[in-house]
Parts: structure tokens; C-alpha cells; sequence
């Protein structure tokens, strides 16, 4: 559905004459999304997912690069691509004081159909998105779960094989956010539809997506399902909290000889990476109960896509989202 | 194709401004209050401006007025909705690029039409005496400046993406223009330099061929230096406008 090379967009900085610095917002990316497909773009704020999709989605033209999107090419095809994609921007996509029903209506005439068929395709979509009732609504008088379905049934009204969707649940509360994973969930059980989203969620990356593809400053530096990626990681976290911390290098002797990494000692606090951890944990009990170290309580954390970025970026993702 | 995508635009902003009861008042009392405010003034004084009527003198200003000034702050609009995402929205379909603006730039067109409509009746009432036809012809160019100013409005507001940015820009076009085309008084009565500055304004020239199409007199240099000005700008706007539009486009 998605096959891009080299994909790569330079934006011309401030400043002036030979001070200008050039923004390399995606520094030429491969994007191969087979139909079907659930792919996320996880990234932090500024990663270039947003010039990436406008590339995509025929907005942007790349400064390098090709890309064919549902089998036409995005630079000499753009016409073709439109017809066949639906796009949700971050920004939303109806005016505040408009009505619901119309801007979904206009939008559809805009991809050449007839009025009625536009009104019976929005109705539909509004019914499937929750959105009942709200057809003469303003935008504006909408809360922002019932804007974002609003724009996503924009983005669905002419029937795409393949939408992008922009950070769909960006500033949304938590049950409005879940409330969504599960309408875009349906888009590929109800339609068939291809999906590419982008987020800077890690919850939203791992629950909704088939597939990952992690992108840091303009570049992918990861790409398999989330699972494969969270494998990546060499172990479960294992956490011990000794009563005595004068027993706390002990207890990191002894869990250091299960450890795939180096172990840490925070007063009363010893962890490590163990692979297999459920394996080995029974083990590392009976040794501590040997030794009569005492224990106040013991975790273990299966690794997290947050451990994921970490260990590829140096930086944790959690800090800016 | 093309001109549905422009109906289904044109008819969406004009939906939209219909709604906007203080875009509706204000579009109309403006006309309104320059014909009972300002044109008592000039009346007394018509005749040394060279004129038997004074309203065939002050009615075409107020009309190149409203065509510049209205479309000019038309793009305020389009950077609203470019931030509400509406016009990526719309730019992600496989509509013409020129419908897009087209159809915002009729709204715009309509607006001043019906502005100049209103206008020149009231003017009747206060007494405007003249050519029908020239008056027609008269509200032909001044909708076309319009259509002008409404598209480099909306390009520059494409362009700039900024109220802030596009304020001062406009401000500092539209006082020059506005003091040098003769528009509320005529350049004839200033002095000699002032005259041969606002020879460089196109809409001078405009203002004036509208004068004289009200008067009567079709035929003129005036009014082919008028009516050359409004052609020239007209396509220099809708190029500048759909070039604009079209940016960026894969
Ligand atoms: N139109 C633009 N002009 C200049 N720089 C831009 C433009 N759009 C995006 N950028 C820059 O490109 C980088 C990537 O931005 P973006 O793709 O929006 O990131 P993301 O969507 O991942 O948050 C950022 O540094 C941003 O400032
Ligand atoms: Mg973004």
C-alpha cells in the first residue's frame, strides 16, 4: 500500500543569507506498509512524522526520495493518491462555525460525489462513530473525542483504502483516547482499511499497532511489530527491595549471577535485566531465603516499549510527551 | 468538474457568512454611513471639485473602496480556517487547487456586489444623477478590483500564515493607496508633486474611469486607462493567487 525510499524533506531555516540553517525534517526514509496493516510511526515531538505523512499524502513535495502510496506514485500520480486515501491532520479539518453535517457533506462533494450520496455515506459514518445527533453541531460546541471522530469520518467519506491519521488522540483524556483505539480498530474489521498512524504514545503504538516503525530526528531506527521490538530488549526488569540495606549488596551478588546486564544498588533497591525472568525468579528466592536475606518486595517488568526507545535513542520518550 | 468544486466551496463560505449576522450588518451599514456622513460634506463643494453632481464624484471612490478594502482583509479569513486544518483538508482531495480559491474569492465578489448594489440605490435617494449603464460598467470594474484584492489577500495570507505578519503589511498598502487614488477627493485639487506621485497608482485610474462611466462618458482615455488597470490587476491577482494555492503540491 505504502512503499517509499529514500523519502527525505529539507525545510529552509530562519535567519538569513549564509546563516540560514536548513531543517532537515526526514533525513530520506524507507516505508513498505502492506494492505491490511496497522502501522505506527512512534515519535517524539518534532521527529518529522508530521512532514512524513504530508509527503505521503501528496501536501509536501520531498526534497529527495520516491514513494508510491496504494500503487501511484505520489509525484507524477497525486490525483490517483487522492482519490485513494483519506488523511487526518493534526490540526482538524472543519472550520469551528460550520455544522457537522455539512462540512462532511462538502467534503465528500469534493471528491466528485453526488450530494445524496454524500449525505447517506456521512449519516452512516456518523451512526458507526458514535457521533449520533450531532449533525448540525458546531465544531466548536463539540468536545474534543466527538472532534476527533468528526474529523476521522471527514477523512472516511469516500470510502479510502488507506488512511493516515495524524496523532489521532493527541490531547484527548484517557477513556476519549481508548474510546478511539477501538473505532480505529473497527475501520480495518468494517472496511478492510489500511491504516498509518502516527502517535508519540507508547500505550497507543503498542495496543492498536500491527506493526511499528520508530522514527528520531528524521530517521527510522526501528521497524518490526511491538512485540519483536520489546524481545529486542534483553530482559525482564527485575526490582528487589531488601528491609536492611546493609544486606542490599548481597542480594545483588546473588541476582547479579542470573543478570544479562550489570546490576543496580540503590540503598535498599537492586535491580537487573533477567531474561526469562518467570523461569527464574523461584530460583532467586530460594538462594535469598538461603542466604536469609530479607526481602520487603520484588518486581518484575516485562519491557516496555518506553525501554525500547530508550535503549535506541539514549532518550526516553516518556519525558516530553 | 471545475465548477462544481467552485459551487460546492463558494457555496460553503457563503453558508457560513450568511450565519455571521455581524458579517451581514456590517458589510451593509458601511456603505451606509459614508453616504449619510461623509457625503453632506462634500455636496457644498461639489462644484469647485469640477463636478454638477457630487455623488457622480464620491459614489465611484466609495465603490473602489469597498473593493479594495473589504477583499484586502478577505485573506483574515482564509488563516482561520488554515489553522482549524480546513485547508489541508481541502487540499487532500483531488479538487482543483484554483476551485479552492476561486470559490472563496465569489463569496467576496458577491459581498461587494451587493455592497455597490445598496450602495448606489441609497445614492439615489440622495440625490445621484447619471448614466445607468456607467454605473453598471462602473460596479463591473469595481467588482473585478475586488476579485484582485481578494486573491492577493488570500495568497499572502496563505504565504504568511500570521494575522500579526499580514496586519501591518496590509495596513501599510492600503493608507498610501487609499490617500493617493483620489478616492475620497479628487488628485486634481492637490498640488502639482502630490499629482505626479499618484500617477504611479493604478487605482487612481480606476477611480477615475468609474467617475466618468457615471458621468456618461464611455469612450475616453480615462476610461480605457481605467479599464486596462482593473484588467491588468485582475489577472495579476487570480495568477498570483492560484500560483499560491498551488505551491507545494506534490
Ligand atoms: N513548514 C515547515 N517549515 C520549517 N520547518 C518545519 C516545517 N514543518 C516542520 N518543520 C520542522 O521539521 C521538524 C519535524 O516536524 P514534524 O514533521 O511536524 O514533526 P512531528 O510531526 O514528528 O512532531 C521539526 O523540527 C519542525 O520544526
Ligand atoms: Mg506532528
Amino acid at each position: 500500500m505504502i512503499h517509499a525510499r529514500g523519502l527525505a524533506r529539507t525545510f529552509a531555516g530562519r535567519g538569513r543569507g549564509k546563516e540560514k540553517e536548513e531543517v532537515k525534517a526526514v533525513a530520506g526514509v524507507d516505508i513498505d506498509v502492506e494492505k491490511g496493516e496497522i502501522v505506527g510511526f512512534l515519535g517524539p515531538n518534532g521527529a518529522g512524522k508530521t512532514t512524513t505523512l504530508r509527503m505521503l499524502t501528496t501536501l509536501l513535495k520531498p526534497t529527495a526520495g520516491t514513494a508510491t502510496v496504494a500503487g501511484f506514485d505520489v509525484a507524477t500520480q497525486s490525483q490517483e493518491v487522492r482519490r485513494s486515501i483519506g488523511y487526518v491532520s493534526q490540526s482538524g479539518s472543519t472550520s469551528p462555525e460550520a455544522r457537522a453535517g455539512e462540512e462532511i457533506m462538502d467534503h465528500g462533494m469534493l471528491y466528485g460525489i453526488s450530494q445524496k450520496q454524500a449525505e447517506a455515506r456521512g449519516r452512516e459514518l456518523f451512526e458507526q462513530l458514535d457521533l449520533d445527533g450531532l449533525w448540525t453541531r458546531e465544531p466548536r460546541a463539540m468536545s474534543g473525542g466527538q472532534r476527533r471522530r468528526l474529523d476521522i469520518a471527514m477523512g472516511l467519506v469516500h470510502d479510502p483504502t488507506l488512511v493516515f491519521l495524524d496523532e489521532p488522540t493527541t490531547g484527548l483524556d484517557p477513556q476519549a483516547r481508548a474510546n478511539l483505539w477501538t473505532h480505529i480498530s473497527d475501520l480495518r474489521v468494517r472496511l478492510g482499511s489500511t491504516v498509518f498512524l502516527t502517535t508519540h504514545y507508547l500505550d497507543e503504538a503498542d495496543a492498536l499497532c500491527d506493526r511499528i516503525l520508530v522514527i528520531d530526528h528524521g530517521s527510522i531506527v526501528a521497524s518490526d511489530t511491538p512485540d519483536a521490538l520489546k524481545r529486542q530488549i534483553s530482559g525482564d526488569l527485575v526490582e528487589l527491595v531488601v528491609t536492611d540495606a546493609a544486606q542490599a549488596g548481597a542480594a545483588a551478588e546473588l541476582l547479579a549471577r542470573i543478570a544479562d546486564t550489570g546490576v543496580d544498588t540503590d540503598t535498599t533497591s537492586v535491580s537487573a535485566r533477567v531474561r526469562g525472568a518467570g523461569h527464574e525468579i523461584p530460583g532467586l528466592i530460594r538462594a535469598l531465603d538461603a542466604a536469609s536475606i530479607e526481602l520487603e518486595s520484588i518486581e518484575v517488568r516485562r519491557p516496555t516499549l518506553d525501554d525500547v526507545f530508550l535503549t535506541l535513542t539514549g532518550r526516553s520518550l516518556r519525558e516530553d510527551a | 468538474m471545475f465548477w462544481r468544486e467552485t459551487y460546492i466551496v463558494f457555496r460553503r463560505q457563503l453558508r457560513m457568512a450568511l450565519r455571521n449576522p455581524a458579517w451581514v450588518i456590517i458589510g451593509l451599514v458601511q456603505p451606509i454611513l459614508y453616504l449619510v456622513l461623509f457625503g453632506p460634506l462634500l455636496e457644498p463643494i461639489a462644484g469647485q471639485l469640477g463636478a454638477q453632481n457630487a455623488y457622480t464624484l464620491f459614489v465611484p471612490g466609495l465603490l473602489v473602496q469597498l473593493g479594495l478594502f473589504g477583499a484586502l482583509f478577505a485573506g483574515f479569513g482564509l488563516i482561520a480556517e488554515w489553522r482549524a486544518g480546513v485547508i489541508e483538508a481541502e487540499r487532500v482531495t483531488p479538487a482543483s487547487r484554483t476551485a479552492l480559491l476561486l470559490g472563496r474569492i465569489l463569496r467576496d465578489v458577491l459581498q461587494l456586489f451587493v455592497q455597490g448594489i445598496v450602495l448606489i440605490g441609497l445614492a439615489f435617494l440622495f440625490g445621484l444623477t447619471g448614466s445607468i449603464l456607467g454605473m453598471v460598467f462602473g460596479l463591473i470594474l469595481t467588482v473585478l478590483l475586488g476579485a484582485a484584492c481578494a486573491a492577493a489577500s488570500n495568497a499572502l495570507a496563505l504565504t504568511t500564515k500570521s494575522e500579526d505578519v499580514m496586519a501591518p503589511v496590509l495596513n501599510s498598502i492600503a493608507l498610501p493607496v487609499l490617500l493617493l487614488s483620489g478616492i475620497l477627493l479628487p488628485m486634481t485639487i492637490g498640488p502639482q508633486w502630490l499629482q505626479v506621485v499618484s500617477d504611479f497608482m493604478p487605482t487612481k485610474y480606476i477611480v477615475n474611469a468609474i467617475r466618468e462611466l457615471f458621468t456618461g462618458d464611455f469612450f475616453t482615455i480615462t476610461t480605457m486607462w481605467g479599464v486596462i488597470w482593473t484588467i491588468v490587476l485582475f489577472a495579476a491577482g487570480l495568477y498570483v493567487g492560484t500560483r499560491t494555492f498551488r505551491k507545494e503540491n506534490a
